[in-house]
């Protein structure tokens, strides 16, 4: 117990020296929070535009989409304040950094995730909690434990989901090094993925953001079940309660590629 | 030293021709955003395909088939065109390495943005070219109706490559003033992707919105040349799009031409 306790106060030291050192310098991290922000309306935009034009795309209106959106967009900000420089990993391999990870005696992944703690990130959250909120009040919602329990629920399986979804590349990057942008297709384009209403998808897609990634869950599937929306002719509307479902298995996914890529990681030489 | 054929002594023209063979190493790297690039083009084929559908067939000007185009012609100038903002020449102003670009006897400007402009080029061969196959297989996208436009949407294409690497370089030289870009890089990375069109068609912007994006040179690098291609501007519309991007080109290369100037003379390396 006192180990652990020691351990963990290691991990705390170096996080709080990184954000210590990013809000030290003050105009370009207020900088980085407005250009963080920034970028976040402009994705909030992209979904405004698209559902103002079309007033309903996939058995959802603006006003539904709103906390598909919101939703996913806060949870994978979330993750992304966790897990997100996991994506520097091919960096650190190049670079020969890693290796100085192998010498001290704590888990590779717990170094690379405390690594690095982007504050700006936390800006990035405002944007979906803001949106997931209006969601909240322009939807009539019928309120009760149960509704309470599901929105906790898909939240922190779709963090959960996202932050494995990171740790999944960063595995897979041992082998791709150069070709790391390959992973983006699920990390980010996972997160453009949990965004939509799934009806939209060909059936590709379906099993591979249903079910290989699992990011429909993070969102679309738990907000269908909480506002009765029909879904994907054949699936049940109860579906969004299998988050945890998804979550174990984006988890187990994540553990085995990260295992595999370490095994398979030989050093760059020194 | 052997003698070169003429065009090839030009070093601008070698500056064009090194970008394009220097991307053409890493065919890897190539590989992975091609998976990349068709996965995000499949998705926004699905959301772009429903709300078209979804409005009855048409919407804001675009059918299913031109909608298409609009979404696998952009997914394949992806990795020709700048919408992060960063650049070499970023880089090498913050290290001061500008310096040495400075001594040779050659347009700082000129090398940069044609070195960008043939990776640009050579990305349509790897990324370009394929992600339009997959959109012609999985999409029933429209294609340049005739000869003539796929002559001028592929002249608007280029322009369209080119305005985007000389505003990044603009972007860049404001590295001579400012000690850290990135701030600079992250607006622009927010801002023109999303006037360019890389998201949704200009054209479904509400009026004022649409306005605004007229007013920048975003819709010169992407939207323009892909309403050429796919058809969707033909005769008239297409030679003033064509005459809007020449404005734009002459616009931000002039300015590139300022700031590099002005830059020069604030340029301060220290260390030895």
């Amino acid at each position: 117990m006192a180990d652990l306790r020691r351990n963990l106060l290691a991990y705390r030291t170096v996080l709080a020296s990184r954000a210590r050192s990013q809000a030290s310098h003050r105009a370009s991290f207020r900088m980085d929070l407005v250009g963080a922000v920034l970028i976040g309306l402009i994705e909030f935009a992209e979904v405004w535009v698209l559902y103002t034009a079309a007033d309903e795309i996939g058995g959802f209106t603006l006003a539904q989409v709103l906390l598909v959106f919101g939703l996913s967009d806060l949870a994978f900000s979330l993750a992304d304040l966790v897990a997100g420089h996991c994506d520097n990993l091919p960096v650190y391999v190049r670079a020969g950094t890693l290796d100085v990870f192998f010498l001290r005696p704590q888990p590779v992944l717990a170094q690379l995730i405390t690594s690095d703690l982007s504050l700006r990130r936390l800006a990035r959250c405002l944007v979906g909690a803001t949106a997931f909120t209006v969601g909240l009040v322009l939807n009539d919602i019928d309120w009760s434990a149960a509704t309470i329990g599901l929105l906790v629920l898909a939240l922190v399986c779709g963090f959960v989901i996202f932050a494995a979804q990171f740790v999944t590349a960063a595995g897979l990057q041992f082998f791709l090094v150069n070709g790391a942008e390959m992973t983006n297709a699920f990390v980010y384009g996972g997160r453009y993925a949990a965004t939509q209403p799934a009806t939209v998808w060909p059936r590709a897609l379906l099993v591979v953001f249903g079910a290989i990634f699992p990011v429909a869950f993070a969102a679309y599937l738990p907000v269908s079940t909480l506002l009765g929306v029909p879904g994907v002719a054949g699936l049940p509307t109860w579906l969004g309660w299998c988050a945890p479902i998804a979550a174990l298995w984006a988890v187990v996914v994540a553990g085995l590629c990260w295992r595999w890529g370490l095994r398979h990681y030989r050093g760059a030489g020194g | 030293m052997r003698s070169l054929p003429p065009p090839a002594r030009n070093p601008y023209w070698r500056f064009l021709v090194a970008g394009f063979r220097g991307q053409s190493a890493y065919p890897l790297a190539t590989l992975a955003g091609l998976v990349a690039n068709a996965t995000f083009g499949l998705l926004k084929g699905g959301i772009m395909g429903a709300a078209v559908e979804s409005s009855g067939g048409e919407l804001s000007g675009y059918s299913a088939a031109t909608m298409a185009a609009f979404v696998w012609l952009g997914q394949g100038m992806l990795g020709s065109v700048n919408f992060w903002g960063g650049s070499d020449l970023q880089a090498r102003i913050r290290s001061g390495d500008v310096a040495v670009d400075f001594l040779r006897p050659v347009s700082v400007q000129a090398a940069h943005v044609l070195t960008d402009v043939g990776r640009g080029l050579f990305a349509l061969l790897p990324r370009g070219l394929p992600s339009v196959v997959i959109g012609v297989l999985v999409s029933s996208m429209a294609l340049p109706p005739d000869a003539a436009a796929y002559a001028l949407g592929l002249v608007s294409l280029l322009i369209g490559i080119t305005i985007s690497h000389a505003t990044v370089y603009v972007v860049a030289t404001t590295g001579f003033w400012l000690v850290e870009t990135r701030g600079v890089s992250v607006f622009y990375m927010a801002l023109s992707g999303f006037f360019a069109g890389l998201f949704t068609p200009i054209y479904l912007f509400p009026d004022w919105l649409l306005t605004i994006a007229l007013l920048t040179p975003f819709p010169s690098m992407m939207q323009f040349p892909i309403d050429l291609l796919s058809g969707q501007a033909t005769g008239s519309a297409a030679w003033q799009h064509l005459g809007v991007q020449l404005v734009w080109l002459a616009v931000v290369l002039a300015v590139g031409h300022l700031t590099t100037r002005a830059g020069r003379r604030r340029l301060e390396v220290q260390g030895g």
